[in-house]
């Protein structure tokens, strides 16, 4: 169990990822933030908090669960169902530049199935993805548009990524 | 042929008898019973192993046969082989077949049957009205002639109580019974269960123990009013025993049965261990403690006269369905013994003297039929109880045609090891008691 | 959760809460402008209707399309009995064509649990005779839950006719286990034997149960209860044991009127009453779907035709 940020670290590298956002994306009354639960949402707040200080801008921010989306319900014989929470996205998303956000990229199903719970929503201009970690291991062609860190991982190890808003403290971590 | 049963405890309260004797059979009557009987060449010996006991044939005085008519439940050779498998050398078979047993031509069908099958001893009760619609009175001389040993409208209570005051009457004649089915048929309504907690639970709609009381006080009041005989069936509720006392205290010719399953089971069976279970559902219904209570004392207490089993074999699709719709009746003749030994002799409710007179004694004379007593010469109908037998009751092995009992699986101490219809040993356990072939 | 749903009596208040919390993620989805997830998609779901109902089984319906899920409406006109085939037969016919669920609504107390017993499908009780109906007292506690936050502590008043109330019976067993004070009230005649011992307050004076009540839920009476000598009239009923506008003034001043539906107005309510600011008897319905849509979710883990590992 190895710590490969800590809080100073996420810190930095989500004001980094912010800044980058603002870079890249002309007109930034477009944008809405779209966090992906759990810990895909307190992140999304903070990069709309930070974009709310550089630029005195409140880009929309909203919560997704992809739960009833996912591929791998109801494929174990015997299963109790994964727990749901609500779904918040306040605002329309047509014709929005949506940036989806998630703590950790891994196998990208989780994202395909924000995708699709997303269009359901209506028709965004465009989805861009950001993630705070990519451990690699890709089994569809899923890309992310803004990577806070690359972490090469074996698929026998698991990374946890704890927030302060959740978990009362902020730490990626590596386990075996 | 002679053979001797050597060994045994006989009980034998007609006779005043208990104790270590040895009972000699010849050819179909009962020829001695004694101490150190003496034994030639040509008697059979058999030895009573230690424990068993010998009783006066037991009768089930309320059995449906089901045959004419409903032979997919139960015929006569499958009733009287469960019968004999029970410890019973005689039963009296209820009169709601199809045809209903309201003339001799029925009632010589069963009596036939039942001597081609040649195992227990078949006593029919015939209809008190004509096909039991309750409206004219049926030909009972013809019946009484015929071979029936009572009447009973059974199912169903007799329709009114100018029609109950008739036929008291009438059978006044021939010594006959009236065995009557207490209900008052509009406080019953569509109800499917006793009216209490587990009705309520299971949203059932109820039958009040007083369904049966108010009937059974018709019933004693006309049986005082006409000096007949009325004989309750399966009584069930503790207000019906109140008025069997009543009755009783005012020399009224009243006399009464309880079935095994109204003595062990409550209501708290409808919901567990299967919700629902159709094997539950029976006519007049399980009922609560505190009528379990009562029964219990008054079988003690002898204001209860008989055990009958009101066996009422169903087959299983028509038990398969929902609880509403399901027919009344469960089975009796295979369970009732083990039941009686186990819940009343071995909890030390009464004793085995006792249990005796309530399937035996009591039922012969109610019935005015031999049998009750072993008696030097009479008839050699012997039932030979193994009262620490271990038995597990299996549906699956009964020899009644129908499955439809809630006791299976339950694990009962006591139970049959042979039994003697006129000095032939009909039905034998051979792992209680071995004698050789038993066919002669 | 079990495989089954068949009342409120085999659920704990743990999956109770699980129900209301999923339901409330549910309703979300109806209040998108496309009300679908793909969840159920390719699982079939029979809904098996021996009684009539549009209300219960429409909302079963929405609530599993929105799921994606392929339903099929069995309405069965009359009775197994008079049909000829029996419920069983009628079941394992079903099965053989391996629904994934089965929605069953049927006359007969207990009828479910017939199918539980014989089908491996997951059966979901819409209504068993007089017994339960179990996800109508689950939308219930979720419109509850709505205006009052909690169930604990909540006086809930249930008035009309007790004994053939199966919402009776579902409603007081989830209102007691989580902690709320119920009191039943009815005609004597159709007061069921025992019903206190299902730790209810059973009193025969609607006032009584209606005074200081948080919640009043009043249940439908039907015409036949005249012939069967329960009630004299619907009149006299309306004057001893309706919810008029005076007796509802009797409860606490934020209380909510509930009614399972179809309503008998100027009977058991008054339009008043009915269509008052503090009815909320169209929510119940709208609720309905979610709660359903919940259900169905939780009860569909695993789903597999094959036998559990």
């Amino acid at each position: 169990m190895s710590v490969v940020m800590d809080a100073d670290r996420i810190g930095r590298t989500l004001t980094r990822i912010a800044h980058e956002i603002v870079e890249r994306n002309r007109g930034i009354e477009e944008l809405a933030l779209v966090g992906i639960r759990t810990r895909g949402v307190p992140l999304a707040r903070r990069i709309a908090s930070t974009i709310r200080d550089i630029h005195g801008y409140e880009v929309p921010t909203g919560a997704l669960d992809i739960t009833l989306y996912r591929d791998d319900l109801m494929r174990q014989p015997v299963a109790s169902q994964p727990v749901i929470h609500r779904t918040e996205i306040p605002f329309s998303i047509d014709d929005k530049r949506i940036l989806l956000v998630d703590d950790v990229l891994y196998t990208g199903r989780t994202i395909r199935a924000a995708l699709d719970a997303l269009i359901e929503f209506g028709r965004p201009k465009s989805i861009q993805l950001v993630v705070l970690v990519d451990r690699g291991h890709r089994e569809l062609p899923i890309k992310a548009d803004y990577v806070g860190k690359n972490l090469p991982t074996s698929s026998s190890e698991s990374v946890q990524v704890h927030l302060a808003e959740i978990d009362g403290r902020d730490e990626v971590e590596i386990r075996e | 042929m002679k053979r001797l049963l050597r060994g045994g405890r006989v009980v034998d309260p007609a006779n005043s008898r208990d104790g270590a004797f040895d009972v000699l059979i010849d050819g179909d009557r009962i020829a001695r019973i004694g101490r150190d009987l003496p034994v030639d060449a040509a008697t059979r010996v058999v030895e009573i192993p230690r424990g068993l006991i010998l009783c006066p044939g037991l009768i089930d005085m309320h059995v449906h046969l089901r045959e004419p008519g409903q032979e997919h439940k139960e015929t006569i050779a499958t009733g009287t082989a469960a019968a004999v498998a029970g410890g019973f050398t005689a039963v009296a078979c209820m009169p709601n077949t199809d045809p209903v047993n309201d003339n001799a031509g029925v009632t010589e069908y069963i009596r036939n049957k039942a001597e081609e099958a040649g195992l227990a001893r078949v006593y029919p009760i015939g209809a008190v009205s004509r096909g039991q619609k309750g409206e004219q009175l049926a030909d009972i001389a013809e019946l009484r002639a015929a071979g029936c040993v009572a009447v009973s409208d059974d199912g169903r209570p007799v329709a009114t109580a100018l029609l109950m005051r008739r036929a008291l009457e009438y059978t006044r004649m021939f010594d006959m019974p009236v065995i009557e089915h207490c209900e008052e048929q509009t406080l019953k309504g569509d109800g499917v269960a006793h009216e209490g907690v587990s009705a309520a639970a299971l949203g059932l709609r109820g039958i009040p123990g007083e369904a049966e009381s108010i009937m059974a006080l018709r019933d004693i009041s006309l049986a005082e009013l006409t000096g007949g005989r009325v004989h309750i069936a399966h009584m069930s509720a503790r207000q019906t025993l109140d008025a069997v006392r009543y009755g009783k205290s005012r020399g009224a010719r009243v006399t009464c049965e309880v079935t095994p399953h109204h003595f062990v089971l409550t209501d708290e069976r409808l919901g567990t261990p299967v919700p629902y279970d159709t094997n539950a559902k029976m006519n007049p219904p399980l009922r609560e403690a505190s009528d379990v209570q009562a029964l219990l004392i008054g079988l003690v207490d002898g204001s209860v006269d008989a055990i009958a089993s009101d066996h009422a074999p169903h087959h299983y699709d028509e038990k398969h369905v929902e609880f509403d719709v399901a027919p009344f009746g469960i089975t009796g003749l295979e369970t009732s013994v083990s039941l009686c030994v186990d819940r009343l002799v071995h909890t030390g409710v009464l004793p085995i003297v006792r249990l005796v007179e309530l399937l035996s004694v009591n039922p012969a004379r109610i019935l005015r039929i031999p049998g009750g007593a072993l008696s030097e010469g009479a008839p050699a109908d012997i039932t030979v109880l193994a009262p620490d037998l271990a038995v597990v009751v299996s549906a699956a092995s009964m020899r009644s045609r129908s499955r439809n009992t809630p006791f299976d699986g339950w694990l009962l101490r006591g139970g049959v090891a042979a039994t003697f219809v006129g000095g032939r040993p009909v039905f034998v356990n051979r792992e209680v008691l071995d004698f050789g072939p038993t066919s002669d | 959760m079990k495989k089954d749903l068949l009342g409120i009596d085999d659920l704990t208040s743990d999956e109770i809460y699980l129900v209301l919390e999923t339901a409330e993620a549910m309703r979300e989805i109806g209040q998108r402008p496309i009300k679908k997830v793909p969840t159920l998609r390719g699982k079939t779901v029979v809904n098996l209707f021996y009684e009539p109902s549009t209300r219960t089984r429409t909302s079963f319906e929405i609530a599993e399309k929105r799921l994606s899920a392929d339903t099929l409406n069995i309405a069965v006109a009359s009775s197994s009995v008079l049909k000829g085939e029996t419920l069983a037969d009628t079941a394992l016919n079903i099965e053989a064509m391996a629904p994934d669920m089965i929605v069953i609504r049927h006359a007969s107390s207990g009828a479910c649990h017939l199918l539980a017993r014989i089908c491996r499908s997951r059966i979901i009780n819409a209504g068993d005779g007089m017994h339960e109906h179990p996800t109508q007292a689950l939308l219930d506690a979720f419109t509850i839950r709505q205006h009052k936050t909690r169930i604990e502590g909540l006086k809930v008043a249930i008035v009309g006719d007790l004994l053939h109330s199966r919402v009776l019976r579902s409603n007081a067993l989830l209102l007691t286990k989580l902690g709320a004070e119920v009191w039943a009230s009815g005609p004597p005649t159709l007061v069921p034997r025992g019903l206190d011992l299902l730790g209810v307050r059973v009193t025969t004076s609607i006032d009584e149960a209606v005074a200081g009540a948080d919640v009043v839920m009043m249940l439908r009476i039907q015409q036949e209860r005249m012939q069967g000598g329960f009630v004299p009239s619907l009149r006299e009923y309306f004057n001893v044991f309706g919810l008029t506008v005076e007796r509802a003034r009797l409860a606490r001043p934020d209380v909510i009127i509930m009614h399972p539906g179809p309503m008998n107005r100027g009977v058991e309510i008054a339009s008043e009453v009915a269509d008052g600011p503090y009815s909320v008897i169209l929510e119940q319905v709208a609720n309905g779907v979610a709660v359903r849509m919940a259900v169905l979710y939780l009860l569909a883990g695993g789903v597999q035709h094959e036998e559990a590992a």
